[in-house]
């Protein structure tokens, strides 16, 4: 028998912290089969964020950098300009990206800065105790929105994908689920797609993932995918946006 | 004939894989692990592993990485 599926040599053999059920392992261990199949371990960079996410670099085997909240897209715009032969992505949750890094995100986007970013989307602020994102459903429970998000006090979802999708220097955006296998290796697929496109200089490109979190969506890892599924992809539509 | 190998104690108890196997072949353990939870063993009808057609879909969902899948 031959070994059809194993750990690929871009992430650690170490144990990660995220809850039983965390879609950031999914999400790490699909951006680091893309690095190993495109055979860019050597000159990849990636740009760790604030949020659950924070000591990524601690899992992935190549060069990492860690930005200050929400600052990912402006460190990588800079290693990316002195080192433009370099792979350079930023990973992101929604608070950082979406929230606190809106104005990194928006300006890096409409540069057309040439990088990959890694958006996962799980609706909610995972670090810091599940409150409120901008991304959160209207309806949602979260330890801020203790009877579920209402328009009126807090606004609507936050469609940033689809906002950026406007901007010129933007090349690729599209959102992805890991709510299944099959949804998985698309989302590994988009997130192949946004490295080679800065490979090839294409300029700015982004794969929001939806991502579950399930323990503050307070449901078991299983309902969580059923949920992203039911309820979270019919206020953020899968498939290619640009 | 294929079969998975499940790293136990990296396991975390999600039972992604459990509800993803189309073969029903994975089941939860009475066991605890290193880490004080509950894991994931491979239960191939008496003991042969002809009923795996390594789909790998339990590799591909597996947050944390610990099943090997051989075909
Ligand atoms: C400047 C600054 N403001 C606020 C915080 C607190 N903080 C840490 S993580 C976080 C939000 C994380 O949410 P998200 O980016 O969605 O990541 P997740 O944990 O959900 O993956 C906040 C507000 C901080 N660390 N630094
Ligand atoms: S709090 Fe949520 S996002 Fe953070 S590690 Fe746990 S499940 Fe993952
Ligand atoms: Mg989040």
């Amino acid at each position: 028998m031959e070994k059809i599926f194993k750990r690929c040599q871009s992430l650690y053999d170490v144990p990660t912290h995220y809850c039983p059920g965390c879609g950031h392992g999914i999400a790490h261990r699909l951006v680091a089969e893309v690095v190993d199949e495109l055979d860019i371990r050597e000159k990849t960079i990636g740009i760790a964020p604030v949020g659950c996410a924070v000591v990524a670099y601690d899992y992935w085997n190549f060069d990492c950098s860690e930005a200050a909240h929400g600052r990912a897209l402006a460190v990588a715009t800079a290693i990316k300009r002195v080192h433009p032969q370099n792979v350079v992505f930023t990973y992101q949750g929604d608070g950082d990206l979406a929230a606190i890094g809106t104005n990194e995100t928006i300006h890096a986007a409409n540069r057309g800065e040439n990088l990959s970013v890694v958006f996962i989307n799980n609706a909610v602020y995972g670090m810091t105790g599940g409150q409120l994102a901008p991304t959160t459903l209207l309806g949602q429970k979260t330890s801020t929105s203790i009877e579920g998000r209402e328009k009126k006090a807090h606004g609507y979802p936050l469609k940033i994908s689809e906002m950026l999708a406007l901007l010129p220097g933007v090349c690729y955006i599209e959102r992805v689920s890991l709510q299944s296998p099959p949804e998985v290796l698309k989302a590994k697929r988009a997130i192949k797609q946004a490295f080679e496109n800065q490979i090839n200089n294409l300029g700015f490109s982004l794969v929001e993932i939806l991502s579950p979190c399930p323990t503050y969506w307070g449901l078991s890892p299983k309902e969580s995918l059923d949920w992203i599924r039911d309820v979270m992809q019919k206020e953020f539509p899968l498939g290619r946006i640009k | 004939m294929a079969k998975i190998i499940i790293n136990q104690d990296k396991c975390k108890g999600c039972f992604l894989c459990v509800n993803f196997c189309p073969k029903g072949l994975i089941k939860k353990s009475v066991k605890l692990n290193k880490q004080g939870l509950n894991f994931v063993e491979f239960s191939p009808k008496a003991g042969d592993s002809t009923d795996c057609i390594g789909c790998m879909q339990c590799a591909v969902i597996c947050p944390d990485c610990c099943s090997e899948v051989y075909k």
